[in-house]
């Protein structure tokens, strides 16, 4: 069986960066696994703009961002496997993948990064009624159709869910000639960025539907119209605001989901908010050696944030392998009053530097208190103007806190009035 | 070329009886209107084996349901079909459910169904421990199973066209004119000249007996609703668990499926909207969710990976019409197949043959073949097995869809099967690519890039079931 430090699941943005961050803490013997046919994840299919700005100060393509690490990896000796989709990781570490020029592959890794990204919640879940009929499909695979295809996938299109690749779609579809006629959200307001609304619904005349939802597809064969109606507080449809729509396409951003299943099957705990492992500041999940980042821990809003959680694991990796990684007790984190879930779930006690919890909040709020506790004990208050659930946040934790704090200790962060 | 035989419909009925014609020294031709087989009742119902205690005693129904159920296991078995022997209960939550389910018990014994027995609600829960508290009292039925009915005819068809039947797809029959001696039906694939009729159409076999005159009969088109919840709460149910009948059917059920999925439902509601009517209805989900959480509380629509609903054939006579049509010789209907339809398809196949043997010479063919090897399946095989088949056929290593680990190999063997897919659901019918949890987001598109290597035709040529069902349109500027 190959022996090898460090295989990486996925080598998208997070494997990429995670795999290169190791490198760079001296772990030469690195494995990228990759299922897709190239490197670069979901990017190589987001031609828009809007990458890097955090992380590299410019505003990048998906591809263009995915270039920079990609030719990163190139300059190193790390190995790399595409076309190549991983069927189980043993719980001693063994991983099996198989792919049609190596056949079954088995490597026994010291350390391993999962980092297989998220996938886009499809139609079954939501129940939507109607007919079978071809021309619904999720936005993402819409996307990859038009954009690395080259097809299009309509011509009078409805979009249900205002999640950022929703958005960025009623733009595509826009630019290639197709009418959208409307995007339907069934919360009172986005899940996407507020610039992806400005640049791609508001710039273009596309209406913005809030609390609406589509109740019912129609068509034999292709998709002929649905019908939308609004929901009151309960998202329940309200009788009597149907609409139907013409359309032969119904896209769907609905939402993400970390794409856990090899986590699941391996064993490691996963947080039942985010879908992803619970993991400590390195990003470590509940089995030593087996770290996590980028979409599969928590989805992300912008891929710069990605880079930088899988360069934490990464070097969480490299330290684990070198055998630098410090065990003490831990500190646990939580959200509460509309702060839905914490990464990471765990701090070590013998941890080394200071930490980012990252987290997403419920619904808009504005003008409130965020504040980090531990009992009684106030960490932090900081005032928020406004936050919404479209975006990630997060709050600095400083090394000497979680020096001072008790072992077994709960970091809370909640919002309060201001 | 005139066929002794045209079968016209290739749904689970059509494709067992034209296994069983092909053994013999005659020509059969297959018709289907759709793109594939299994493409109408077929394809969306429970896919139960039923025991046969609900059909009335001395009816066609009572007599081929215990017979076929008796006949399922070699079928399956012949063919490779998945079957599964899981059993059945029937929940009572009154007394007055138990009388009841006393008197679907008489009627099994007096249909000569196995192992029949009256449980109370301890051992119910016992057999089924996620059933509702409120149960007191159960039918057990130890015979029943689950089988996958499309596949089953899916191997039916691959069986029949290895021993030489013609599977005609894209035939819908718009008329039949009786030339004395032989009919031609005029089809939308041209005109087909054949001795016999046996008429299989599901809902359509009223239609297309009135093409020769027989208004014998009227299909009403009844629809059920169907949620199917993911693997991960395979738990709930390991035997098929039924609630008590009423006059539209057999109640809501929860039940594994031979795959392990959940499968609630159905809804029963005679169809208004057109007969082949299969769009489900917000009232009839919602419905199906409810009842189901009667027998089941812990089921939940988290768990729902697809909706679907699927049409019936039903008769005011309440029974199958199988059987010579009194307006000609030549004509067989096989008529008002609904539950327990499937699980009597392998009776109704060597009844029909039978009926067809009282006029036709029928002689056994000197070679053929009543099995289908198993087709590969990555899945379940071993570490071993899988190394020694990539080297084989490299194909067998690249994972299409992922999910339910379905390889590129598994796709273009689907393909180029006798009757093979020719659209993206053919190939999830027959591969289980795109029927996971991601319901085809991700393997969806390569999917049709293999349909379209393999068919030598553009990808936005290839279809999600025939017709009009486009997926991609023209290509970008």
């Amino acid at each position: 069986m190959r022996e090898c430090d460090l295989v990486v699941i996925g080598g998208g943005p997070a494997g990429m960066a995670a795999a290169l961050k190791a490198y760079e803490e001296g772990i030469k013997d690195i494995l990228i696994l990759e299922r897709a046919e190239t490197l670069g994840g979901i990017l190589e299919q987001c031609i828009h703009t809007g990458f890097g700005l955090h992380y590299f100060g410019e505003e990048l393509s998906g591809p263009e961002y995915a270039d920079r690490f990609i030719e990163e990896i190139y300059k190193t000796d790390i190995d790399i496997r595409v076309d190549t989709m991983v069927l189980n990781v043993s719980a001693d570490n063994v991983v099996t993948a198989c792919n049609n020029f190596d056949g079954l592959l088995q490597i026994k890794a010291k350390a391993v990064v999962l980092a297989m990204g998220c996938r886009e919640r499809p139609r079954g879940a939501l129940s939507i009624a109607g007919c079978r009929a071809s021309g619904i499909m999720t936005a993402g695979t819409a996307q990859k159709y038009v954009n690395l295809d080259g097809y299009m996938p309509g011509h009078e299109v409805v979009i249900l869910g205002s999640g950022d690749i929703g958005l960025i779609m009623a733009r595509r579809m826009t630019l290639e000639g197709a009418k959208v006629k409307a995007v339907c959200e069934l919360m009172p307001y986005s899940g996407g960025l507020t610039r992806n609304i400005v640049q791609c619904l508001e710039d273009f005349g596309i209406p913005l539907r809030l609390s609406c939802t589509v109740v019912k597809t129609h068509g034999k064969d292709r998709l002929e119209g649905v019908t939308v109606a609004n929901v009151d507080k309960n998202l329940k449809p309200i009788l009597g605001t149907e609409e139907y729509i013409p359309c032969d396409t119904l896209m769907l951003s609905v939402g993400l989901i970390p794409e856990n299943e090899l986590s699941k099957n391996s064993g490691i705990d996963l947080d039942p908010v985010t879908n992803g492992p619970v993991v400590d500041e390195y990003r470590e999940t509940v089995r030593k050696g087996v770290f996590a980042c980028g979409n599969v821990l928590q989805v992300h809003d912008l891929v710069d944030y990605v880079t930088e959680e899988s360069q934490i694991a990464g070097e969480g990796a490299a330290k684990f392998i070198k055998g630098e990684k410090e065990y003490g007790g831990y500190i646990s984190t939580k959200g509460e009053n509309g702060v839905r879930y914490i990464v990471p779930q765990r701090i070590n006690k013998a941890t080394d530097k200071d930490v980012k919890l990252y987290f997403r909040v419920g619904k808009v709020f504005r003008n409130v208190k965020l504040v980090v506790k531990c009992g009684d004990e106030i960490i932090s208050s900081k005032k928020k103007n406004k936050m919404t659930p479209g975006e990630m946040e997060y709050v600095p934790i400083k090394l000497e806190t979680i020096k001072a704090l008790p072992e077994n200790g709960v970091i809370t962060v909640t919002i309060e009035e201001a | 070329m005139r066929y002794d035989v045209a079968i016209v419909g290739a749904g689970v009925c059509g494709a067992l009886i034209a296994r069983e014609l092909s053994a013999y020294n005659i020509s059969v031709a297959l018709l289907e209107r759709a793109n594939d087989v299994a493409m109408g009742t077929t394809k969306a119902n429970s896919a139960i084996v039923h025991g046969g205690f609900d059909a009335v005693t001395g009816t066609l129904k009572a007599k081929l349901n215990v017979k076929g159920t008796a006949l399922m296991p070699k079928i399956c078995g012949e063919m490779n079909v998945p079957y599964r022997n899981n059993g059945s209960v029937v929940l009572a939550f009154s007394e007055n459910e138990m009388e009841t389910i006393k008197t679907l018990y008489d009627r099994g014994i007096a249909n000569g169904v196995e192992g029949l027995e009256i449980i109370d609600g301890a051992r119910a829960k016992e057999l089924e421990p996620h059933i509702s508290d409120d149960v007191v009292g159960a039918l057990f039925c130890p015979s029943s199973g689950i089988v996958c009915p499309y596949e089953l005819t899916i191997a039916a068809t691959e069986v029949a066209v290895t021993n030489g039947v013609e599977f005609i797809r894209n035939c819908e029959v718009k008329s039949i004119s009786d030339n004395g001696g032989f009919y031609t039906l005029g089809t939308t694939a041209g005109d087909i000249e054949a001795t016999y009729i046996i008429n299989a159409a599901g809902t359509h076999t009223d239609e297309v007996a009135r093409m020769i005159g027989d208004s014998s009969f009227e299909v009403i088109s009844r629809k059920g609703e169907y949620y199917l919840l993911d693997k991960s709460y395979g738990y709930l149910a390991d035997h098929t668990v039924f609630q008590c009948p009423n006059y539209m059917g057999k109640g809501v059920l929860v039940t594994p499926s031979v795959d392990g999925n959940i499968l609630i439902g159905p809804t029963a509601l005679d169809v208004s909207d057109g007969k082949d009517s299969i769009e489900t209805t917000p009232e009839g989900l919602s419905t199906v969710v409810e009842r189901a959480q009667k027998s089941i509380p812990e089921v939940n629509l988290r768990g729902a990976i697809t909706s679907f609903a699927g049409v019936r054939a039903h008769l005011a006579s309440e029974d199958f019409l199988i059987d010579w049509s009194a307006q000609s010789e030549r004509f067989i209907n096989v008529a008002g197949i609904e539950s327990p339809g499937l699980s009597a398809a392998p009776a109704i196949a060597l009844y029909v043959k039978d009926l067809l043997k009282e006029k036709l010479e029928l002689s056994e063919k000197a070679n053929y073949t009543m099995t289908r090897k198993a087709p590969v399946r990555f899945r379940h095989m071993t570490k071993s097995e899988r190394e020694a088949l990539i080297k084989k056929n490299p194909a067998y290593g690249r994972i299409i869809c992922r999910c339910e680990t379905i390889t590129e190999g598994e796709i273009i063997d689907a393909i180029h099967a006798p009757a093979g897919a020719r659209d993206v659901d053919g190939v999830k019918r027959r591969t289980r690519a795109g029927m996971g949890r991601c319901q085809g987001g991700f393997c969806g598109s390569k999917v049709v890039e293999i349909l379209a290597r393999e068919l030598g035709v553009e990808m936005n040529e290839i279809t999600k079931f025939g017709g009009e069902s486009k997926i991609i349109y023209e290509r970008t500027k």
